[in-house]
């Protein structure tokens, strides 16, 4: 289960749909499972069909979260033609970031489509997004 | 000759836990070689098999991306800082 303050929910398609039709990309800190902080990301690959941190972005980022001891809680990106679930490539690059989970976030339509993964050793397992 | 290398969670299963390790060597490759000589399969989690940086990571030297710089032919001098990430990558395609 992931639980969200709703304020962070709205910011993630707020971004999913400002950077529409290129995919977003971004993380939310936690500390104790509780998400603390958000942090819009600069997709380098700046694409419809894919996304890539900016890897001195990524940097600052990282270190900022390590030294405050919080934790990577979620990675999130959005899909701009297809559903709000993981793609291959998704599941080939989460081996990256065991034990956060994956919020995707469609933008194929207007509808809010924006759902949570755990995906460990290649599989997908859809987990409670709850809103708070 | 000291640098002092930044390892990430995921890769601290070869340094016994440590967020840090020392190593030397005047190239980044170089320095690899010392550090795996120490933790034992760390360089393969960063070099591929044809000898390229592998995709899956960031390497910085002094907070600068290796991509940018010579990649694994990037000189070290004493005292240089060197940070290991994860990338970050994935999408629909």
């Amino acid at each position: 289960m992931l639980e969200l303050p709703q304020a962070m929910v709205d910011q993630v398609i707020a971004h999913a749909r400002r950077d529409h039709p290129d995919e977003c990309c971004g993380v939310i800190a936690g500390s104790a499972g509780t998400a603390t902080r958000l942090f819009e990301m600069t997709n380098a690959e700046r694409s419809p069909t894919g996304f890539v941190f900016d890897s001195a972005e990524w940097l600052r980022v990282y270190r900022d979260i390590d030294d405050a001891d919080e934790d990577l809680l979620v990675v999130y990106h959005s899909h701009t033609m297809t559903e709000a679930y993981p793609s291959r490539t998704d599941m080939r690059w989460s081996v990256n970031t065991p034990g956060t989970s994956w919020l995707l976030v469609s933008t194929r339509s207007q509808d809010r489509e924006v759902r949570s993964y755990r995906i460990e050793d290649g599989v997908v397992t859809e987990e409670e997004l709850r809103v708070t | 000759m000291a640098i002092e290398v930044r390892i990430p969670t995921i890769l601290r299963t070869y340094t016994g836990g440590e967020k840090a390790v020392q190593g030397s060597g005047d190239t980044l490759t170089a320095l690899l070689d010392d550090l795996d000589s120490r933790h034992s399969g760390l360089r393969g989690r960063l070099i591929t098999d044809e000898g390229n940086l592998h995709r899956f990571v960031n390497v910085y030297v002094n907070d600068e991306d290796v991509r940018f710089l010579g990649g694994l032919d990037t000189k070290l001098a004493d005292g240089d800082s060197v940070t290991v990430l994860p990338a970050v990558a994935g999408g629909a395609r």
